[in-house]
């Protein structure tokens, strides 16, 4: 029975064509073309340029220990924004990952007080997170109700059994070795969260980019119904993504749990909105289907720099708002614009 | 006038001629005096890139009178109907109404001039409520132009009361069955009165005491004056409602006139009759072991009681008409729906597929009609395309691994003559027979045992046709188990070892190769004659 795919060439038709037909090249630009004009390219420009801005607009700009200061204000969230990328990449969105931190942070908070270790915080977080991930998922693969709807609506709820918890006290009792995800530094000025940042890009980076079930993301991304008649599980990917959000959530619960040292049940309040920025403005189509990690973590760079280099400046936080609200519109209208001139 | 002719271009080869019955003008002369047409098609021709849909056909169409307009699927009625409701524009031809020449450049132009049209999936919108439905577009206005919704319901109430129509104006469209929505489409052609009503097959969807009560309709719309173009595939229909006959082969209009004067072998033989054109490959079928056996597979719903086998080297072709539920047959085969009852084995080993994932690692894969949204995902390279349900098979050290991937791709778009810029070239900047190269070189690397092809060729140029043609035969000749679902009957003909015809979800008849001909298939397709 190995006879049916194998050798089908040679017979009356492939031997006319085959010497008759030139052959089609792998790529249509040569790899140069393909690496310089791509989105992150653009980016990575943009940063340089709010870099060379920020140098020159304040003397403190380039203090190590001040350039180190300003990476907390987007680790935690990029974090986020590595598993919402793939997601907003599937076709999915999920934006109760604020919420998440909130339950996340009020679970450990909870059993803190009991007591519990570093160890079992840890686990208590990521089991709280997979939950969480696990419910969204849940609505949306196997209920089949949109994204969008489902994770306002936990978005309410996670947050809201936070509120019924903690009503307007705080959780402020942890061990202090907990400080150390949030506070510690592994070399010099290189903090833990800066390398948990990086190891996590790595991670999505190759999970993307480099493995099967990064490919099937983009595809299902692209057309899902196309993807499942192509024999991919559109469903379980879906879901793995939604656990995946959940997860990463729960790891920047900890993070910001351990740098502010307490638990109120505001706490990250509207993160959902600045990681999808992030996301959008690291290239990543809104509408699902591509989109790449190495751009959201220029993107990550370039937000967390310009709020750092606002607050040097001492300018207003309304400000801050209404530049990354520009600044998104601007990425988002650019390509297009940019199209609409190439066509004529 | 030659008001009602007939006539057959093509009747020319031997065998269909042998079977003809005499096709002269048939003139009933106490027809030809009274009637003028209120609407005439004359040398209409609409051409899209590769197809000539329509080429130089007519139409007339009488006041009070029924048309039934009769053709295989392709044979131009359905961008007939479009051009008449200013959907298309046609390149050459004219369309005159009540004598004067008329130009449709929109659907709403056509609205206003008294031509609606009523679909097999009725267009209308779920969400607003039949009086809404009724009267879009053209609702009675009151004081600053606003809709006068009490007059707007009372005249949907008297309308609805024409058509024998127990349906509040208030309901919401969504919660009517298709019968009742016919009868708002219906609605709506009277308040727009309409000159010219288009029914097309507005009977598919329909069970049996629905159709007696659209027959009424029919009747009532012809006394009320109105001409009436009528299409369907079912013969007997046709013979108990229509006044005249037009058919229409491959783009072309092959016959008309009064239905008194004809029967059903004729229309048959109007409709498949044609000069043998294409040119299929030569294949020497070399059937193997039996690789494919379905037992009394059944759907809820689409299909039930479907048994057949197929055999390593065997082209198995699956005709019927739109509706017949082949496609959902083939669909529940590969996984995409679940079977409620029946059973599968491959190569004598009882399987369940409940998948598609499951249907590829068993061996069978589908090629869907649906190109552009099943069978590509059209905004990615074509390597990636290609290698995706084969990924694991390229993968190093687990990693992706582009190098393996555009070989294999290369390895498979070359047998199938894939004509792209490069190989990461986006699927959606192909051609339609390109893109279905793509497909089916994406199923080879998988190395199937069992190919599904569901119309195969449609909508692709004459070129691809061959190609994708050629390509199936050798794929038999190289034991794999073809399934070809095709409503072209020449493809079936000349590609197919065996044929089944489906029917309302039911295997009707299966033929053999010496059984195949084209009034065979047609006859069992629409439930006429000896086979049904």
């Amino acid at each position: 029975m190995d006879n049916t795919g194998d050798g089908i060439t040679g017979s009356a038709s492939g031997k006319e064509a085959g010497s008759t037909l030139a052959r089609i090249p792998d790529h249509l630009a040569p790899w140069w073309k393909r690496a310089l004009l791509n989105w992150e390219s653009m980016l990575l420009l943009v940063a340089a340029t709010i870099f060379m801005i920020n140098s020159f607009a304040s003397p403190y700009f380039l203090d190590p220990w001040n350039l180190s200061d300003a990476t907390f204000n987007f680790t935690e969230k990029a974090m986020i924004a590595f598993a919402m990328a793939l997601l907003i990449i599937s076709g999915e969105i999920d934006l109760s990952v604020a919420s998440i931190i909130a339950l996340v942070s009020t679970a450990m908070g909870f059993a803190a007080q009991l007591g519990v270790g570093i160890p079992g915080l840890v686990f208590v977080a990521m089991c709280v997170g997979l939950l969480c991930g696990a419910f969204n998922g849940f609505l949306v693969t196997i209920m089949g109700l949109p994204s969008i709807v489902v994770t306002i609506g936990t978005m309410s709820l996670f947050r809201g059994i936070s509120y019924i918890v903690l009503g307007d006290q705080a959780y402020t009792e942890y061990p202090a070795d907990l400080s150390y995800f949030g506070q510690g530094y592994v070399w010099w000025v290189i903090s833990f969260e800066l390398v948990l940042f990086l190891v996590t890009a790595l991670i999505f980076g190759i999970l993307l980019h480099k493995t099967r079930f990064g490919r099937t993301v983009t595809m299902i991304g692209n057309n899902p119904t196309g993807a499942l008649y192509s024999g991919i599980r559109v469903k379980r990917v879906k879901f793995i993504l939604f656990l995946l959000t959940g997860v990463m959530s729960a790891v920047a619960a900890i993070c910001l749990t351990s740098r502010l040292g307490s638990t109120r049940p505001s706490i990250a309040f509207g993160w959902e909105l600045e990681i999808v920025t992030i996301v959008v403005l690291g290239g990543v189509n809104i509408l699902g289907g591509s989109g790449t990690i190495p751009g959201v973590v220029i993107a990550a760079f370039v937000l967390g720099m310009v709020t750092f280099g606002f607050g040097l400046l001492n300018v207003p936080g309304i400000m801050m708002s209404i530049f990354v609200g520009l600044l998104l519109i601007l990425v988002i209208a650019l390509p297009r614009i940019w199209a609409r001139l190439a066509s004529g | 006038m030659n008001l009602i002719y007939s006539q057959s271009p093509h009747m020319t080869t031997s065998e269909s001629a042998a079977s003809m019955p005499h096709l002269g003008p048939h003139i009933k002369p106490n027809l030809e005096q009274d009637l003028e047409p209120v609407l005439q098609v004359s040398g209409v021709t609409k051409e899209f890139p590769g197809v000539k849909a329509l080429n130089n056909v007519s139409l007339e169409l009488y006041a009070g009178k029924v048309t039934a307009l009769i053709g295989e699927n392709g044979a131009g009625k359905s961008t007939l109907v479009k051009v008449l409701t200013g959907i298309y524009q046609p390149d050459s031809g004219e369309i005159t109404l009540g004598g004067d020449t008329k130009v449709f450049n929109t659907a709403h132009a056509a609205a206003l001039e008294g031509i609606t049209a009523i679909h097999q999936e009725t267009v209308l919108f779920d969400e607003l409520s039949v009086a809404e439905n009724i009267f879009l577009g053209n609702a009675p206005k009151g004081r600053f132009g606003l809709i006068d919704k009490s007059s707007m319901k009372a005249k949907a109430v008297a309308l609805l009361k024409r058509v024998n129509a127990d349906i509040h104006p208030d309901t919401p469209l969504k919660e009517l069955g298709i019968a009742s929505k016919h009868l708002v489409a219906v609605a709506r052609a009277l308040s727009v009165e309409s000159q010219v009503v288009i029914m097309d097959e507005p009977t598919a969807a329909l069970s049996l005491k629905e159709i007696e009560e659209l027959y009424t309709l029919v009747e009532q719309l012809k006394q009320e004056g109105k001409a009436i173009l009528f299409i369907s595939h079912k013969f007997d229909e046709v013979f108990s409602i229509a006044d005249f006959y037009t058919v229409y082969r491959d783009g072309e209009m092959v016959g008309s006139g009064a239905i008194s004067n004809t029967n059903q072998d004729e229309l048959v033989q109007l409709m498949v009759g044609r000069p043998v054109e294409q040119v299929f490959p030569n294949r020497l079928s070399i059937i193997g072991d039996e690789v494919l056996r379905v037992e009394d597979y059944s759907h809820p719903t689409e299909f039930a009681d479907i048994s057949f086998r197929l055999n390593q080297g065997e082209v198995l072709g699956f005709y019927g008409l739109v509706g017949a539920g082949r496609t959902e047959l083939m669909q529940a085969l590969f996984g995409i729906t679940k079977p409620s009852a029946g059973y599968l084995h491959i190569e004598q080993q009882q399987v369940a597929i409940r998948s598609p994932e499951q249907a590829i690692a068993k061996g069978i894969v589908y090629v869907p009609e649906d190109r552009g949204n099943q069978g590509t995902i059209k905004d990615t390279p074509i390597f990636h395309n290609v290698s995706l349900p084969s990924l694991a098979k390229t993968l190093k050290h687990k990693l992706l691994n582009p190098a393996a991937e555009l070989a294999l791709t290369r390895e498979y778009t070359e047998r199938m003559e894939l004509r792209a810029a490069a190989l990461d070239q986006h699927v959606n900047k192909l051609s339609g027979g390109n893109q279905q190269k793509v497909v089916i070189s994406k199923w080879l690397a998988t190395k199937p045992k069992v190919i599904i092809l569901d119309e195969p060729t449609k909508g692709i140029d004459i070129g691809s046709k061959a190609a994708v043609h050629h390509f199936t035969a050798e794929l038999a000749a190289k034991g794999m188990a073809v399934i070809l679902v095709s409503s072209e009957i020449p493809e079936i003909i000349g590609m197919a070892d065996r044929a089944i015809v489906m029917r309302d979800g039911r295997i009707r008849a299966e033929f053999s190769k010496q059984e195949m001909t084209p009034e065979a298939l047609v006859q069992a397709a629409a439930g006429i004659g000896s086979a049904a």
